[in-house]
Formats: structure tokens, C-alpha cells, sequence
């Protein structure tokens, strides 16, 4: 299944280089207004048309891109950092009290309906992309725990482990130096589908106006402008949703190819 | 059975308490205070104060939180400040909204992912497996908010099937009332489904695998009664299980989509009471909500140890 990984890896690619280009350039600027010019279908000048405000759609999506990309990559960082060593400490000590308290607290965050604190949390502590990240970053925690904690415990029954305990390395040093390591696949290919959920809950929130604010373009803040406005100018609507689709599908293919890739064990079909 | 029984019950009432007491302190923080918002910048500091006082706002944090908790396990979820009427009374008038419209998507993403999932498994690695895995991998990145605007631009704006939003209620009829909430299913159930359909097809790969497969084939059973007879039944089971999170998933996760399609369900309740300040009612329907997704997972838990020896002694 060569073809996933090169199609998500093409698909996302282009994503990243639209955000990236957008830094130095853009057909347009994205929130100048041109009345004059406003609700333009698909041409020659307004390659993805105009908005309600006559601004360039595609720079819009192009920076819009860039929000996106931004929020869901600081959520996977977020729940790497902190998931990451909270399952490698559980794993290290199997059966402790520290493993307990962490797991159970995974439970606990797992059995909130993430979307309805993610909305709670960027209302109660005001509309932000910062608050946008911690919502979602939030609920990337337990998602690494648990695998690194899955993952790390096979790893401490192998030989190669023995061998550095009886030599005298200390718990943490070969969490850190021997399973970490062994472990870094199974993170890149779990990063890669929290990117994509990421990029997803980012849409709904600023969608519901609680992501990235005015004057930062957001996708799901297109869809939402473009929403009362649908059967005038439906290209409004189509644009900010197919950027959303092909990122998260390419980065879903990405991570299927790239987990069949790094390592063919994990080959099974993927729910 | 009995131990596992208590033991996940004990940890389903600590999840419960713990959750109760973070919703309670995150919305406590919240800056804005209730009364004040309610009156307006210009009123007098002792009004602010008798407000305080009336809605219960003046007793320490602690003490309102066991009001609270002890109000809600004796039914009583409090008093809605900007509607002066019973919480317990809103949120049931909304459930009447959300539940249904949660069962409805459930309904419809299992009719789609069961025949999609059988079918892909039955056909493993043929054109037609590809197609459903291929239009399931679509399914799951589209956001299921934007399916709904596209649900609108084509079934209620073009075609004119159904209303673009709102809900006629249950008053004008069942029927009336499912025609209002199939547009809201439909976008709700979409990535649901796709999911779904790649538990069963997973799922049922994985039985199709097995010895007894064999042996039923071996026995003389044609590969559909084989399939039908031993394949889906034993496949059924992690099925169900997705279905059951599913469900809890549903009931919370028709938040946005409720406020695509201008439906009166919790989601609504949550989205309004937030911006009146109306805190009491968000805590409570945020709380209902945690709720029933713990209970959920802790049924369908307890409902897989009991088909499933094995389970009981993990963890």
C-alpha cells in the first residue's frame, strides 16, 4: 500500500506549501475588501472567486491553511510532550500507584465528550487560537499515554531491556535511551492521525466562532460566513470544505502508509 | 462477575464525582460574574448583591458545589438564572430534540456501515472492498457540518424536500417531526457510519481467519452461510461495542449540528446559556452529558464482560 502513503503524502504536501507560501505571497491580500468585485464565481483573476466582502478566496484559504496547520500542530505537540513521558513513567513502573493515577486519569479525560469541553473551555476562558489549542491539546494526552504505555510495556519483557537493566541503567535512562526509540514509529503514525482530528476540531470550534478571531482567516470561519449565503454563492461553502477534506484525507492516507511502511507488523486493518 | 460488577461500578461513581468537580471549578473561574452580567454595567452595588443573594451566589464555592451535586442526585439540577425556571424542566423539553435525533443517526449509520462493512470483509482485496474502504476514508474527513450545509444547499435549498432548519416538533405529528430531523441524521451519521463500516469489515476479517470458519466451510456450508451463519454473528460483538460509544458520542456530539440546522436540543441549550452567563444550566447540561457517556461506557463494559470470560480479570 505504497500508493497511501505517496498520495497522503502529495496531498499533504501541498497543504503545508500553500500555508508556507503564503507567508511571502498570496494572489491577493487576504483581507483586503473590494466591494465592487464581491460574490465573483471561479475566474480568471479570482481563481476561487470572491467573498461577500469581494476578497480573494483563495489567499484566504492559503493563510486559513496556515491556522489550521498551526492549531493542530501545537495540539499534537501538546499531547506528545506530556502523554508521551506520562506513558513511558506508567509503563516503567507497571502495577504502581503512579500507573494507576495515570491511567485512571486517561479514563477520565477519554469519558469527557471532548467537543462539548473544547467548547466549554475557549467559552469560559474567552475565544482564542490559543484557547483552541489547549482544548484540543488537551485530549491528544491520553491519546499518547496510552500508546506509549501500550507499546512500552511489550518492550520492557524483551531481552535487549534485560540486558540494560542487569548492566545497571536506571529506569528512566532506558525508558529514555532503549524504548523511546523503539516507540517513535507508533508516535509519527498516531501524530499524524491527532494532526488530522486536529484540523478537524479546529474547523468545528472556529466554526462555531470559537477559534482563531477576526481578522485571522480560519476555514471553519469561512464555512460559517459562507453559511447564510449558500444558495447565492455556493462556491463560498464548496472552497473552505474541500481544503478541509483533502488535508485530513491526506494526512489519514499519510498515516496508514506511513505505519505500513515503518513497520509492517502493525499491518492490520485500521478502524 | 459480581467483583468486576462493583469494582467498575466504584470507579464509575470516583469518575463521576472527579468530573463533577471539574466542570464545577472550570465554569467557577469563568471570569464575568453572573449577576452583574444579568443587570448591566450600570447597576447599583446592592442590587448586584440582592441578585447575588436571591440566585444563590453568595455562599462559599464549596458550599454551592455539594448544593449542587445534592441537588442533581435528588433530581433537582437547579434554577435557570436568565429563565427563572427549572433546569431540570429545559433540559428535558431539549432531550425530547437531542435523543431522538442521536437515536435517528445511530439507526441510520448502522444501516449503512453493516451491508458496506460485510460487504468490503466478503470481498477482501476485490474492487469492491476498495471502493468502501476508499469511500470511508472520504467519509471520515469530511466535517460533518460542512456535509450539513451541503445537505441544505441540495435537499432543502434546490430541491425543496425538507426545511432548511428547525424543528416542528413532536406535537404536529412522529412523522413530521422525523422529516425535520432526517437532514441533521443524515450529516450526523455520515463519519459515524464510516467508522462503523470499518469495525465490521475489520472485525469480521479477523473471524473470517479462524479455524471454526474452516470447519463450517468444511462441514459443507456454502461461503455465504458460512459468512452469515459464523462470520457476522461472532464479528458482531466489538461492533457493538463502537455502537454503544457511538450513542454517548452522539447525544454530545450533535452540539454543532444542532446549531447548523437552528434545532432547540442541548446543544443550543449549551451555546445560549454560555453566552447569558447562565452558568447553573451549563454546568448541569454539561454534567448530564459526561454523564451519559460514562454510564454508556461503563454498560457496554460490564455488557462485554459478560459475553466475554476473559475480560473480568483485566483490568
Amino acid at each position: 500500500m505504497r500508493r497511501n502513503l505517496i498520495v497522503g503524502a502529495a496531498l499533504s504536501s501541498i497543504v503545508v506549501v500553500a500555508a508556507l507560501l503564503s507567508f511571502v505571497w498570496t494572489p491577493f491580500d487576504h483581507a483586503q475588501m473590494n466591494i465592487p468585485e464581491r460574490l465573483q464565481t471561479p475566474n480568471g483573476v479570482h481563481w476561487l472567486g470572491t467573498d461577500h466582502f469581494g476578497r480573494d478566496i483563495l489567499s484566504m484559504v492559503m493563510v486559513g491553511a496556515r491556522t489550521s496547520i498551526a492549531v493542530a500542530l501545537v495540539a499534537v505537540g501538546i499531547g506528545m510532550s506530556l502523554g508521551v513521558p506520562l506513558g513511558l513513567a506508567a509503563a516503567a513502573r507497571k502495577g504502581s500507584w503512579l500507573d494507576e493515577l495515570i491511567m485512571r486519569g486517561n479514563d477520565l479525560i477519554f469519558a469527557f465528550p471532548s467537543l462539548v469541553i473544547a467548547i466549554l473551555i475557549t467559552a469560559v476562558f474567552g475565544a482564542s487560537a490559543v484557547n483552541a489549542i489547549i482544548a484540543i491539546g488537551i485530549f491528544n494526552i491520553p491519546v499518547f499515554a496510552r500508546i506509549t504505555r501500550g507499546a512500552a510495556l511489550s518492550l520492557w519483557e524483551r531481552e535487549f531491556i534485560m540486558a540494560a537493566r542487569v548492566s545497571g541503567k536506571s529506569g528512566p535512562r532506558i525508558s529514555v535511551e532503549h524504548i523511546l526509540p523503539n516507540v517513535a514509529n507508533l508516535l509519527i503514525v498516531q501524530g499524524t492521525i491527532q494532526f488530522s482530528l486536529g484540523i478537524l476540531a479546529e474547523a468545528a470550534l472556529s466554526y462555531v466562532g470559537l477559534g482563531a478571531q477576526p481578522p485571522t482567516p480560519s476555514w471553519g470561519r469561512m464555512l460559517a460566513d459562507a453559511q447564510t449565503m449558500v444558495s447565492l454563492a455556493p462556491h463560498l461553502a464548496l472552497v473552505p470544505g474541500v481544503a478541509i477534506i483533502l488535508t485530513v484525507l491526506g494526512l489519514n492516507l499519510m498515516g496508514d502508509g506511513l505505519r505500513d511502511y515503518l513497520d509492517p507488523r502493525l499491518r492490520v486493518a485500521r478502524t | 462477575m459480581l467483583r468486576y460488577t462493583l469494582k467498575r461500578l466504584v470507579s464509575l461513581i470516583i469518575s463521576l464525582a472527579i468530573a463533577s468537580l471539574v466542570i464545577f471549578f472550570v465554569i467557577e473561574v469563568a471570569p464575568g460574574d453572573p449577576a452583574q452580567f444579568m443587570l448591566g454595567l450600570n447597576a447599583q452595588p446592592d442590587t448586584v448583591a440582592a441578585l447575588r443573594a436571591e440566585l444563590g451566589l453568595d455562599v462559599p464555592k464549596w458550599e454551592r458545589y455539594l448544593n449542587w451535586v445534592g441537588g442533581m442526585l435528588a433530581g433537582d439540577f437547579g434554577t435557570s438564572y436568565t429563565y427563572r425556571t427549572p433546569v431540570a424542566e429545559m433540559i428535558a423539553d431539549r432531550l425530547w430534540v437531542s435523543l431522538p435525533l442521536a437515536l435517528y443517526a445511530l439507526t441510520l449509520s448502522t444501516l449503512i456501515a453493516f451491508p458496506a462493512g460485510i460487504y468490503a470483509a466478503a470481498r477482501h482485496g476485490h474492487p469492491g472492498d476498495v471502493a468502501v474502504m476508499g469511500a470511508t476514508q472520504l467519509g471520515v474527513a469530511i466535517p460533518n457540518f460542512w456535509f450539513a450545509m451541503m445537505l441544505v444547499l441540495i435537499f432543502a435549498i434546490n430541491l425543496r424536500w425538507f426545511s432548511a432548519g428547525g424543528f416542528a416538533g413532536w406535537d404536529e405529528g412522529f412523522w413530521t417531526g422525523i422529516h425535520s430531523l432526517t437532514l441533521p441524521a443524515i450529516a450526523l451519521a455520515l463519519p459515524q457510519a464510516a467508522i462503523l463500516a470499518r469495525v465490521m469489515r475489520s472485525s469480521l476479517l479477523d473471524i473470517l481467519g479462524e479455524d471454526f470458519m474452516r470447519t463450517a466451510r468444511a462441514k459443507g456450508l456454502s461461503r455465504r452461510q458460512a459468512l452469515w451463519r459464523h462470520g457476522v454473528r461472532n464479528a458482531l460483538i466489538p461492533v457493538l461495542t463502537i455502537i454503544g460509544l457511538q450513542f454517548a458520542f452522539l447525544i454530545a456530539g450533535g452540539i454543532i449540528i444542532e446549531q447548523v440546522f437552528y434545532l432547540p436540543g442541548l446543544g443550543r441549550l449549551i451555546f445560549q446559556s454560555i453566552s447569558s452567563r447562565d452558568l447553573i444550566v451549563v454546568e448541569s447540561v454539561v454534567m448530564l452529558l459526561v454523564f451519559a457517556v460514562i454510564v454508556v461506557n461503563f454498560l457496554v463494559d460490564l455488557a462485554y464482560a459478560a459475553v466475554d470470560p476473559r475480560l473480568r480479570s483485566r483490568t
